[in-house]
């Protein structure tokens, strides 16, 4: 009872706290408020966003889903065959990467090919595909060169992702069709110098005209993908807006699709980049550009939601990508592995190696998995899929990172050559932890999202508690709930869902998620609207929830794999077994040291060490060689 | 000229590596990739050719198989085709399948499609029979021109130029007309993405040959399929007289 009140404290003052948190983490602010007006009957159906209550929710993941009805598969596994032939007969990453650009023959036909409307409906010229489909695509994009990738992706899953999200049907006709089979490239436009991380705070101002029949849009962006070739831009701009129950003026974030042909549209030069050299990154500045009013997307005043909901939904997009990246690598690591004698033996049969190639494969397996739980609940209509989606694109680019870089060292002195193909791959996939979203950004996000939703429960609970004769039902679950978990019975069970092999490894996960639940608690209670500030804590409870989010998929898919009889699925079964070790493991340690104080110790010195260093502007040491 | 049929096969595809089944009944085929013959490809390119230049007006892709086959059809009618026939074969009967089987169902869709042309590739990449055109030809007593490296419409029909042994050999023949495409006959393009959903809803009409008439009763029996056998290792010799001792050695001079 005491800590429900200490929690109260800290509701009463917490929607200064989220309003706080919202603009720091790419939150809708107008959702968050309603969010909170109904919290006590809005429930969530992710499955993250619930283990933040101590809770599992099994729809999202238990069964695997399997959402494309028999024509869906046989459809794009027809288009499997033809997209690869492109990059093994006509694309070259290499060739690509080597000039910088990809050469205008090999552009034709990829747009001949349909690569570029690949979600726009059929009748724009497009695919039509769904998420799921195209996240097969994705992956193929992945395995053979990502600076193509990122030229898709910048033009379909944020460029003009916006018209068919949020598009009139006069901004469908008039855009779609010229986008997807008329070679006119698309850009997302939202970064500018003084705004990365911070989007809600970009400079760029469109002005309405006096007769209300357009707006003046002026500012500069940088770091636009497809910035030089684009002539239809997805544009974010600071309008002012007035608000219709105060009279009072403030400045909102409104979309636009700007086309180049408007005049005042110009960039600079392609940026000289690490990697995905062949993707024109430029500069691009808009003049006095004189934007229709019938070019907000949206409505005016609710850019933000829209940015944050297209990079959302091309999220799931990037771990489909990454897991085809990872296979590449993988297929190359293998290849040497097998082949290489040193010390008499094939490299294969020595343990450094043995662990490496299965780390590797576990990594690529959780990705897999993910990327495609993500996208058939997508498919399925789910709209709650922003944890999930931040997840596996935290997930996907740390993990390909590591994949790449021990295949690199599988193959020794060759992993170094540029002939082997594999430092292409690692500056080229370098990129992902950083846009969309940096990763750092995405945890905070993942961890405040989720406390927020755990925290507006306590709040109904509280609620309840006030008149606990009505609440009856209500106050005696609630506190049976939290006695059994507190006293480790155990109220998550994952044994209906899992195959009888994985019970042990299910057990793991529940107790995880167990656990997760009650640090949450915790740290609402110790912190309350502060928590925000505690990013060192966040980032492992993140951390946390990220082995939880990879044990559940893996869990989920190797059971699907038992339950068909695949032939790899003892490999499956294998695979996930070592992630349920890895991850619960590492999941309890993260958890702990949410709230063990030697952890919080150390954190204050390691908050010291840098205050040091950031003061001194370098290493702060003395030279051992010094008078 | 109106209406031109082509032959699609459905192989093992040519970048697999064919191994024999335990059993030694023939290759492994499950989970095995398949795609389309290439010379069949080559020869559904030539007649989108054709009708590209106005000389044919409608293309009929046949595949005779399993319901696999479809899959080779698709992709013709992705490439261009207009519609597709399967003639479907399968279990025991389709893996004795012979070209005079296949002969006999091409030249009995060619007169009730009312087709002027069949183009099939010279040979499938599996059996490497390189029969089914010449049969086809005889079956119907149609001119045929087989190993085609240039097909040209004249006024009397069609000018052909062929790959032999010494070079190329040009022929005339009349049509109706049963031809064999050659390697170098086109280059095939791809099957674009978005032609791939149209081909979906393109007509394929499913057939049996008892349908047509035709029956594929197998003639012959497998006896049994090797691998080739596997090349002995190599050895080095140090110089040109021990290599000369070792060939008397070996009886070979
Ligand atoms: C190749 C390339 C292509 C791109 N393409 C596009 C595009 O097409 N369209 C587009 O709009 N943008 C694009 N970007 C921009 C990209 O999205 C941004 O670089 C990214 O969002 C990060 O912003 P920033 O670079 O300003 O970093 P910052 O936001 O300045 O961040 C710097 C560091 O500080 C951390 N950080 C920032 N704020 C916090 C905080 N509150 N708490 C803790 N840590 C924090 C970040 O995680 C990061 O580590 C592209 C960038 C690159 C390099």
């Amino acid at each position: 009872m005491i800590r429900l009140i200490r929690s109260y404290k800290f509701l009463r003052l917490r929607k200064t706290s989220v309003q706080y948190f919202s603009a720091r983490t790419n939150m809708d602010l107008k959702d968050i408020k309603s969010d909170t007006k109904s919290s006590q009957l809005k429930n969530s159906s992710s499955f993250m966003m619930n283990i933040f209550r101590g809770k599992m929710l099994s729809a999202e993941v238990f069964p695997y889903p399997d959402v494309l009805v028999a024509d869906e598969k046989e459809l794009i596994l027809s288009l499997v065959d033809p997209f690869e032939k492109f990059f093994t007969e006509i694309n070259s990453a290499s060739r690509n990467d080597e000039n910088s650009s990809i050469d205008g023959t090999v552009l034709n036909k990829l747009w001949e090919l349909g690569a570029f409307g690949i979600q726009v409906p059929e009748k724009y010229g497009g695919l039509g595909l769904g998420n799921t489909q195209y996240g097969r695509l994705c992956e193929i994009l992945g395995a053979n060169d990502l600076s193509v990738g990122i030229t898709l992706g910048a033009h379909q899953s944020i460029g003009f992702k916006g018209i068919l999200l949020f598009g009139t049907q006069q901004q469908k006709e008039k855009y779609l069709s010229k986008l997807t089979t008329e070679k006119v490239y698309a850009a997302f436009a939202l970064t500018e110098p003084s705004s990365g991380s911070d989007a809600g705070s970009i400079r760029t101002r469109a002005v309405k005209s006096d007769d209300g029949n357009y707006f003046i849009l002026n500012g500069s962006k940088i770091w636009i993908s497809n910035g030089g070739v684009a002539d239809v831009m997805t544009v974010f701009a600071q309008t002012e807006q007035v608000d219709l129950a105060t009279g009072e003026k403030k400045d909102r974030v409104t979309a636009f699709i700007v086309e180049r042909s408007f005049g005042g549209v110009t960039n600079g030069p392609p940026e000289k980049k690490m990697g995905i050299k062949a993707s024109n990154t430029t500069e691009v500045y808009f003049d006095n550009v004189k934007v229709p009013i019938d070019n907000v997307l949206g409505g005016e005043g609710n850019g933000f939601k829209v940015a944050m909901t297209i990079l959302n939904n091309g999220r799931f997009g990037m771990g489909a990508t990454l897991a085809g990246t990872m296979k590449f690598c993988i297929q190359k690591a293998v290849e040497h592995a097998n082949n290489r004698v040193q010390f008499g033996k094939k490299i294969k049969e020595y343990g450094c190696i043995q662990e490496k190639i299965s780390q590797m494969n576990i990594l690529q397996y959780a990705t897999e998995s993910m990327a495609y739980t993500i996208s058939q609940n997508m498919d399925k209509g789910s709209k709650e899929y922003h944890l999930e989606a931040a997840i596996s694109k935290i997930f996907a680019s740390e993990s390909a990172w590591y994949v790449c870089d021990e295949a690199i060292q599988i193959l020794g002195g060759m992993g170094y050559m540029k002939e082997a193909e594999l430092e292409r791959v690692l500056r080229d996939l370098r990129i992902f932890r950083i846009f969309e979203g940096t990763n750092d950004i995405l945890r905070l996000f993942v961890a405040l999202t989720g406390i927020q939703y755990a925290a507006s429960n306590l709040k109904f609970l509280q609620r309840a508690f006030k008149n606990p004769a009505n609440n009856f039902g209500i106050v005696s679950t609630e506190i049976s709930r939290r006695v059994s978990t507190s006293i480790g019975l155990g109220t998550i069970d994952f044994n209906p869902h899992i195959a009888p092999e994985l019970q042990n490894y299910g057990k793991k996960a529940a107790n995880c998620i167990e656990l997760f639940g009650k640090s949450v608690e915790r740290l609402l209670v110790r912190y309350g609207k502060n928590i925000i500030n505690e990013q060192y804590i966040l980032k492992r409870l993140s951390n946390a929830a990220i082995d939880i989010y990879s044990m559940v998929v893996t869990l989920s898919r190797a059971s699907r794999a038992i339950k068909l009889n695949l032939p790899t699925a003892q490999h499956e079964l294998n695979m996930t077994k070592v992630l349920c070790i890895q991850a619960s493991n590492r999941c309890m340690d993260n958890l702990r040291n949410t709230s063990a104080e030697s952890e919080l110790e150390m954190i204050d010195v390691m908050e010291e060490i840098a205050r040091e260093v950031c003061n001194k502007g370098g290493v702060n040491t003395t030279h051992v060689i010094t008078n | 000229m109106s209406r031109v049929l082509v032959g699609v096969k459905r192989v093992v595809d040519y970048a697999v590596k064919v191994r024999v089944k335990p059993d030694k009944t023939g290759v492994v085929t499950e989970g095995v990739k398949h795609s389309m013959n290439p010379f069949d490809e080559i020869a559904v390119e030539e007649a989108i050719k054709l009708k590209e230049k106005k000389i044919a007006s409608e293309i009929i892709a046949v595949s005779v198989g399993p319901t696999q086959s479809q899959e080779v059809i698709r992709t013709a009618l992705a490439m261009g085709a207009d519609r597709g026939v399967h003639v479907e074969v399968s279990g025991k009967d389709y893996d004795l399948l012979q070209p005079i089987h296949v002969s006999k169902i091409l030249a009995k869709l060619a007169l009730d499609e009312k087709a002027d042309l069949i183009i099939v590739g010279k040979q499938a990449i599996d059996d490497d029979s390189n029969q089914t055109a010449q049969m086809t030809a005889a079956v119907l007593d149609w001119p045929q021109g087989t190993f085609c490296n240039k097909v040209e419409k004249t006024d009397a029909g069609l000018n052909i130029t062929r790959e032999i042994d010494g070079g190329l050999e040009t022929i005339k023949t009349k049509i109706p007309a049963v031809l064999s495409a050659d390697l170098r006959l086109n280059t095939p393009r791809y099957a674009t993405l978005p032609n791939i959903m149209k081909a979906k809803k393109k007509p394929l009409k499913k057939v049996t040959p008892k349908d047509l008439g035709v029956d594929t009763t197998p003639r012959i029996e497998v006896v049994s399929v090797e691998e080739p056998p596997v090349r002995q290792a190599g050895a080095l010799v140090p110089d040109v007289d021990a290599l000369v001792g070792k060939l008397k050695e070996g009886g070979h001079i």
